[in-house]
């Protein structure tokens, strides 16, 4: 087992190296530098300004600075906030988008997994049917679409619930960005649990369980269950990349001080320095949640591990 | 194209073989279509699609409005008949039907370009790595595996910031973003397909591995292509207004449903019908699409209903 998380650890390395090569080039290619305004900088100052950032040396020294300081955990500067490197700026997001991700990704998996069931379980009757409807709806409507008939519906026609904002974190107002942010999430989650539980529920040893007469709810919750699981933990892993890029529109719609605000503010702003070291944060965190769920995976089943 | 009938159905009966069914079944495609037939979401989101794509493309000859212009006569103008504004405009006076139309436009157009990407470069290198197999396929696959994990569409985002918002650049990233899974399944077709009798024919006959793939090979995945691709065609239309809702897609004056929704929902109080055309149009392509995709799995893969 250790072997394994070892073994998947390591190729982890070829991913890393690909993202932080490719974003470095690409933004090297960029028409442009950083310090070119409406009115140009003196060259005198704009000659000090390439010495300070390492930008008048050649551009494979450049790229193993960069590595090495990455190496470092720092992102490099932020060419639009000078108050702040980017590291800084996205250490102040990362509790927010964190705290939604985390609380989106766990409610997925619960709707998710008790409406497959339900689905499966009932499957082409009522239930299966109301229930698939409504997945559905989830699953098509975009986020930012959702976001905003709901921000209507709960926050301006019915006032239960804030608009937007964070409000110190209170549970008030992180109800809207979740359930946005987890809805697809828990729709596709549900849909997968539903098809390998119907299949699960076909098999052998289901009839054996249900003829030992242990009732519905033991078959399911003790024997069905954890081999439906599969698919669904296999999903997770881009489950979790989706959720990063979700946190983009809801974070923006929801006005919440996320890292994906910071980032979307950014590219729009061309602060090219910030958009770098957010997309490598992000692969990096990506990769490493992908990482966990193949060992989780693994853990689950053992014919992966010996692959 | 062969136009000769009598050597179309010879090799006809010859593909069918090849895809490992007898000539008893042959009507297998036809059978599939019967069932597609049948599957009455299918048939209607057919019938929903074609209406949208004629819409769209024939419809801004029949308004009066371009989906630029301003109408200074109609500024935030509510949907109404009297003065030909059926959907209502913007603030800025376009007419909002010329604009939805136009968009719904843009949005199929990068759809049908991206999945044309992802398919090329999807079968492309499915069909290689699976026929090559060995240590070639290893390495090609466990790249698609790694790749997997790679957080594409901020890449598309640092694309589209440095390289500005060009169209045919969000194509093709777009593309270029959703060939992973098209790959893995082309390569295992592939790989059941080269344990066959043709493809040994071919090889004992002194082809080339180059030419056996595009000769013997991709036409013979042609169904399992089709089907995915299209259940790859709503995705796309759903990154693509995703990127243009938070500002990196198509720029004005050009617009796209996601733009138009964007700008739907800061006004989705004073002016709702801003959001409500585009937000409908948006829904019906993608639920239409997805419907149509998930028939065309049902029917020509009956194990999975």
């Amino acid at each position: 087992m250790i072997n394994y998380a070892f073994r998947r650890l390591l190729s982890t390395i070829p991913v890393m190296w690909i993202a932080v090569t490719a974003c470095f080039f690409v933004l090297r290619l960029a028409p442009g530098g950083p310090f070119d305004g409406e009115r140009p900088l003196p060259p005198v100052i704009l000659q000090n300004l390439a010495a300070h950032y390492n930008l008048d040396k050649p551009l494979i020294q450049q790229y193993l600075y960069y590595v090495g300081d990455l190496l470092k955990g720092d992102l490099g500067p932020s060419f639009a906030s000078e108050d702040f490197t980017v590291a800084q700026q996205i250490m102040i997001g990362l509790p927010y988008t964190f705290i939604i991700g985390t609380a989106a990704f766990l409610l997925a998996i619960v709707i998710g997994v008790a409406v497959g069931c339900l689905g499966a379980l009932y499957q082409n009757k009522a239930p299966d049917y109301i229930l698939g409807a409504l997945i559905l709806v989830g699953v098509v409507l975009p986020n930012f679409l959702i976001a905003p008939i709901l921000q209507l519906v709960f926050g301006i026609h019915l006032q239960w619930l804030p608009v937007g904002g964070w409000g110190n974190g209170s549970l008030k107002y992180l109800v809207l960005p979740v359930v946005v942010l987890a809805l697809p999430h828990a729709g596709r989650i549900s849909r997968i649990t539903r098809g390998s539980m119907i299949e699960v529920m076909g098999q052998n040893f289901i009839r054996t369980a249900k003829a030992k007469g242990i009732g519905p709810r033991l078959t399911v919750m003790r024997h069905a269950l954890r081999p439906a699981m599969m698919p669904v933990v296999s999903y997770l892993g881009p489950a979790a990349s989706y959720l990063l890029t979700g946190s983009l529109v809801v974070e923006s719609v929801f006005g919440l001080p996320g890292i994906g605000r910071y980032f979307v503010n950014a590219a729009l702003n061309r602060d090219y320095g910030m958009v770098l070291g957010t997309v490598i944060f992000y692969m990096v965190l990506i990769v490493f949640l992908n990482l966990l769920v193949d060992i989780a995976y693994a853990w689950l089943d053992p014919k992966v591990r010996n692959r | 194209m062969i136009l000769n009938p009598a050597k179309r159905e010879l090799l006809a009966a010859e593909l069918l073989e090849a895809e490992g069914l007898s000539p008893v079944s042959r009507s297998l495609t036809r059978d599939a279509l019967r069932r597609l037939c049948r599957n009455k979401a299918a048939v209607a989101s057919i019938i929903v699609l074609t209406l949208l794509v004629l819409v769209a493309f024939i419809g801004p000859y029949l308004i009066p409005f371009g989906y630029e212009d301003p109408d200074w006569a109609a500024f935030r103008a509510p949907p109404s008949f009297a003065d030909g504004h059926y959907f209502g405009t913007d603030p800025n006076g376009r007419d909002l039907l010329a604009r939805v139309l136009y968009g719904t436009r843009v949005s199929l157009a990068v759809a049908l370009t991206a999945t044309l990407v992802s398919v090329v470069i999807g079968v492309l290198y499915g069909a290689i790595s699976g026929y090559m197999g060995g240590r070639v396929d290893a390495v090609m696959m466990r790249f698609v595996d790694i790749m997997y994990a790679f957080p594409y569409i901020l890449f598309v985002i640092l694309l589209m910031v440095i390289f500005g918002r060009n169209v045919y650049l969000l194509f093709a990233a777009i593309g270029a973003l959703e060939w992973l899974t098209m790959a893995r399944i082309v390569r295992g077709q592939t790989l059941s397909l080269k344990q066959r009798e043709f493809i040994e024919a071919a090889r004992a006959s002194g082809q080339k591995p180059l030419k056996i793939i595009t000769r013997h090979i991709i036409p013979n995945l042609v169904g399992p292509v089709v089907i995915f691709a299209a259940l790859t065609v709503p995705e796309i239309i759903a990154t693509e207004s995703f990127l243009s809702y938070l500002g990196f897609g198509v720029q004005e004056p050009l617009t796209s449903l996601g733009t138009l929704i964007s700008e739907g929902t800061d006004a989705m109080e004073s002016m709702p019908w801003l959001l409500v055309f585009p937000a409908g149009f948006l829904v019906a392509l993608l639920l239409s699409l997805l419907f149509i995709g998930d028939g065309l799995r049902d029917a020509f893969d009956p194990r999975d209903r």
